[in-house]
Order: C-alpha cells, then sequence, then structure tokens
C-alpha cells in the first residue's frame, strides 16, 4: 500500500472520549470484549477452587474461604453481570450475522437491551441461587 | 497495533487565541486544530471567536468566515459545499461529518473542529488520503465483465438497479473508515468501511463478472474480517448510508460460497 507517513506527520487525535465522542453502538461493542476478558479471571478463580479440591483439604479450604469471602462475592456478582451481558451480546451477533438488526437504531436498541437485561437477569440469578 | 495515546510529535499543545471580533454580541467560541509542517512544532489548537450574526448556518460557512477575516493562514479542504464532492470531511464536535451540511445549532457550547481521526495530517485540518485511496483502488471500483462487449450498452433490469441504491451514493469522505477503531488500529491492512462499501457496490452489480475473483481478493484475515459490527461508521455516515450493512453482506456471501 502507498506510504502512510511522508515527512513524519502527525497523528490526528482518535481517543474516546475526548476526541470521539462514544457511541451507544461502539461503548455497546467494547464491552462485550471487556466482559469476555474480564471473565476470565472468574474462569481463573474456579479452576484453582476446583485444582485445590484436588491437591489437599487445607489447600480448598484456603480457596474455598476467599471464594467465599466479600470479595470473592463482588467477584462472581461482577461476573454474573459479565455473563449475562456477553450472552446478550452474542445473540446480537448472532442476529447480525444471519443480516437481521443491521441498522444503527435498532442496534442502540438491542444495546441498551444488553445492559438492561444483563442486569434484571443479575438480580434474577442472585435470587435464584 | 492497538495505540491508545498519540506519539509524542502528535501531542496537542495549546495554541494562539485569536481577538474577538469587535462590536458583535452573538460571539460564539470555535476551538480548531492546526498544524504547520514547515514550524517544526506540534499541533496545537487555536481559539477564534465568530459573530454569529454575520455568519451563514453551517459549520463551514464559520471556516471560511475565519479564513477570510481572522486568519488566512487556517488551511482545509472545501470545494462543493452541499454535501456532494466529500471535501470538507473533519470531526465536528466528537463526531466526523461534513462540514458543509452540518449546522453549528446541532452543537451545544464550543464548536470543536479536528482532522478526521487517526490520519497522519499534512496540514490543519488536511489528513493525508493517499492509504485511503490506494485501498479503494485495491478494489477494483469498475465493471469487470468477460463477456463480449454489447453493441450499445450493459443493461440491468429495474430490480438489478435497486440493489445499488444506498451503495453508489458513497462520496468518499472518508468519515466512516476514520471512525471506525479496527480501521485506526488495524488501517494498515484492514479496508475499512468506505472501500468494503464500494467492494459490495460492484459485487452485486448484476452487470458484473468478476464476482468470484472479488470475493477472492477480500477472503483475508484482515482486509474484511477486522470489521466487527461496531457501527461507528453507519452512525456518522453524512450521507445515511450503511456501510456495516454492506460489509455484512459480503461476509454472508463468503459463507454462502463456502457451502
Amino acid at each position: 500500500m502507498a506510504d502512510v507517513n511522508r515527512g513524519n506527520r502527525p497523528l490526528s487525535p482518535f481517543m474516546f472520549g475526548t476526541y470521539y465522542r462514544p457511541q451507544m453502538t461502539s461503548m455497546s461493542s467494547i464491552l462485550v470484549r471487556i466482559t469476555g476478558n474480564a471473565l476470565i479471571v472468574a474462569v481463573l478463580m474456579i479452576v484453582w477452587w476446583l485444582v485445590a479440591a484436588a491437591v489437599s483439604p487445607e489447600c480448598f479450604a484456603t480457596a474455598d474461604a476467599f471464594l467465599r469471602s466479600w470479595f470473592g462475592d463482588l467477584v462472581f456478582l461482577g461476573s454474573t453481570w459479565a455473563l449475562w451481558y456477553h450472552f446478550g451480546g452474542g445473540l446480537r451477533h448472532l442476529a447480525w450475522d444471519f443480516g437481521y438488526c443491521l441498522n444503527v437504531e435498532t442496534s442502540e436498541k438491542l444495546g441498551w437491551a444488553m445492559l438492561i437485561g444483563a442486569t434484571v437477569l443479575t438480580f434474577i440469578t442472585m435470587i435464584v441461587t | 497495533m492497538v495505540q491508545l495515546t498519540l506519539p509524542k510529535n502528535s501531542k496537542i499543545t495549546t495554541g494562539k487565541t485569536w481577538p474577538k471580533p469587535e462590536g458583535a454580541t452573538n460571539v460564539r467560541k470555535f476551538q480548531i486544530y492546526r498544524y504547520n509542517p514547515d514550524a517544526g512544532k506540534n499541533p496545537s489548537v487555536d481559539t477564534y471567536f465568530v459573530d454569529m450574526d454575520k455568519c451563514g448556518p453551517m459549520v463551514l460557512d464559520a471556516l471560511i468566515k475565519i479564513k477570510n477575516e481572522i486568519d488566512a493562514t487556517l488551511t482545509f479542504r472545501r470545494s462543493c459545499r452541499e454535501g456532494i464532492c466529500g471535501s470538507c470531511a473533519m470531526n465536528i464536535d466528537g463526531i466526523n461529518t461534513l462540514a458543509c451540511i452540518y449546522g453549528m445549532d446541532e452543537i451545544k457550547g464550543d464548536v470543536k473542529i479536528y482532522p478526521l481521526p487517526h490520519m497522519p495530517v499534512v496540514k490543519d485540518l488536511i489528513p493525508d488520503l493517499t492509504h485511503f485511496y490506494a485501498q479503494h483502488a485495491s478494489i477494483m471500483p469498475w465493471l469487470e465483465t468477460k463477456t463480449n462487449k454489447p453493441a450499445k450498452e450493459w443493461r440491468q433490469s429495474i430490480d438489478d438497479r435497486k440493489k445499488l441504491d444506498g451503495l453508489y451514493e458513497c462520496v468518499m469522505c472518508a468519515c466512516c473508515s476514520t471512525s471506525c477503531p479496527s480501521y485506526w488500529w488495524n488501517g494498515d491492512k484492514y479496508l475499512g468501511p468506505a472501500a468494503l462499501l464500494h467492494a459490495y457496490r460492484w459485487i452485486i452489480d448484476s452487470r458484473d463478472e468478476a464476482t468470484g475473483e472479488r470475493l477472492d481478493e477480500l477472503e483475508d484475515p484482515f482486509k474484511l474480517y477486522r470489521c466487527h459490527t461496531i457501527m461507528n461508521c453507519s452512525k456518522t455516515c453524512p450521507k445515511g448510508l450503511n456501510p456495516a450493512k454492506a460489509i455484512a453482506s459480503i461476509k454472508g456471501m463468503m459463507l454462502e460460497r463456502a457451502h
């Protein structure tokens, strides 16, 4: 491709928030990624818990105590929300891949539905479990 | 590579504040990105004050007024002043649009104007679009045929012609591509919404006979598939087109072809 930066030209500003106004579509999209990555933390904690159970009773007691502490609760509450949000994001991508909802208005509404839906479903999960 | 801050030579400093117009009562503040390649300094943001009682309604009107009456060195592209040439594309009030068709009544507070995001700046509000145009050229934006030329013209049914609506109107202003985070960070390899919308315009043209080759060209981890349906492109398009949908349609055709 063509030479893109002849003469050490400066790069024009682009950063979200300060230079590019956050859009409902872009923010709901980046949040799918953030939740997906954040869920790795929860998964690692669960793996730690399972491995500890296989190692020794003392090891399990330590891991179990940590996971059941207020901090563990907080992480899993956040993860529950992240899981529901990420699931909603997956459904939105599925609809897009089938060729539905591919316009800004509907996608924005779906973004709100993902946020509200994840919150409501997190509450339901809390009550049920 | 994902870049979250500006490189050293691109950091923005505070620039000059130009004098207010005398005797004006309805004054509006403009903050405009300035970069002079001959000065050997970093870009800056200059402040201007414009008498709105003596200015047209569009952002371009104010820019022209500033250039005519306050600071003749302010540099920007413009031509048709009616949204058909795509020259005056810039980042206004945090979104990309055409200065000539964006009304200042749509902006709250100060008017902030920057060049199109994440592009090399030639001067002031003028980005270097060389790479963007090269990408457009790479999708073969012309009719490719193999059969013998008809005696008159290549004919098309009304229904087939309708498939080009919402695609042919693109004026290549680059608002969409430069609003796309994927294009910011992978623009060297990802073609971006504008080039892909044009690619689709030729792929679904009933008269074109190179559909397979066109799809082959796009079957690449970067050229097409860096689109993650973020939709900044469709949201910002000053012509109201939907590049995200065009890209999704190409992805659909790829799938159909594979099965």
